[in-house]
């Protein structure tokens, strides 16, 4: 799988995934510099990073998203490449439209850094496809703005349509407002666009994939992509 | 020019700010405070031929960048500077 990590002023989890997908899964792994436009024809996935792009100033990824390597990327999305925003990548793909919905400050106003259990909502899609009906994974949330937010009329055509891939629930996969850390709308933790290739999550599966560090719950996310590659 | 620009959480979307500031002040005294709603004001300084263009442009500005249409709504006033 030809891999491309994008890197904006104040990307901060960049090496984490370049980490994980070359020297642990052994993938090819380039840099896409935001700057530029790049021709992604020959890449199979594009990650868009956490951190806080340009300070989070004015909104969480209300800047990035102008970017010119933006342009190359919904060009990319757009004729099918598949694209995974995490933390800070999820707020950019929701301010250029990529996906639906926004995200806004935790309803505690803290930041929250912590291990979560997040439930499997689909597995009919390239992120998940190896993962079980309902499985549990374990995956650490770092953010501040990171309460998922849309109308009820869209949560519900999200929901018919299998566009909820992860829900927060507890480490027995039941959802409840307890085991939702930061007040997201139907639990939300990640979610695809209609043609699920474009896919966003709060959680953070790069800090959960190298079996030197504690849990790698986040590997089956990337290997799911590897297998659809 | 000066575009005199309010950005504020459309009805519905939680703003915990808003809800903080609220309670503390209640906890004040101020028992006739019934909402807050905490949102961003912005100045920009504009060089535009007439009211009409900054009107439209401003409204565009707001609609790509300054505001965030899904969760957010906008109003802004344009003052005359010499």
């Amino acid at each position: 799988m030809k891999c491309g990590i994008v890197v904006f002023p104040g990307s901060n989890c960049d090496h984490d995934c370049y980490h994980i997908l070359k020297h642990i899964l052994n993938q090819e792994t380039h840099w896409l510099w935001h700057k530029e436009e790049a021709n992604l024809e020959s890449f199979d996935l594009v990650v868009l990073p956490g951190g806080f792009s340009y300070g989070d100033y004015l909104r969480a990824g209300a800047i990035a998203r102008f970017s010119p390597i933006m342009n190359s990327i919904i060009r990319f999305a757009e004729s099918g490449g598949k694209v995974l925003g995490i933390c800070n990548g999820f707020q950019i793909l929701l301010e250029c439209d990529l996906l639906p919905g926004a995200l806004i400050q935790n309803q505690s106003r803290k930041f929250i850094c912590k291990n979560v259990s997040v439930r499997i909502e689909n597995t009919d899609t390239p992120f998940t496809l190896q993962c079980g009906k309902n499985q549990v994974l374990e995956i650490p949330i770092a953010h501040h703005q990171g309460s998922y937010y849309i109308d009820p009329f869209s949560l519900n055509h999200l929901e018919e349509n299998g566009q909820i891939l992860f829900r927060y629930c507890d480490t027995s996969g039941n959802v409840s407002a307890e085991s939702n850390p930061n007040g997201s709308v139907g639990s939300v933790a990640g979610v695809a666009n209609g043609g699920k290739n474009v896919m966003g999550l709060m959680p953070h599966p790069e800090r959960c994939a190298d079996p030197e560090l504690a849990g790698t719950d986040g590997q089956i996310i990337f290997q799911s992509l590897i297998s659809n590659s | 020019m000066l575009a005199q620009i309010h950005v504020t959480f459309k009805e519905g979307v939680l703003d915990p700010q808003g809800k903080t500031v609220h309670h503390a002040l209640n906890d004040l005294g101020y028992d006739e405070v019934l909402d807050v709603n905490i949102g961003k004001y912005l100045e920009i300084k504009l060089d535009s031929a007439s009211e009409e263009e900054a009107e439209i442009r401003v409204r565009e500005m707001c609609e790509r960048l300054l505001a965030n249409t899904v969760i957010e709504s906008f109003r802004f006033t344009l003052v005359p500077t010499e």
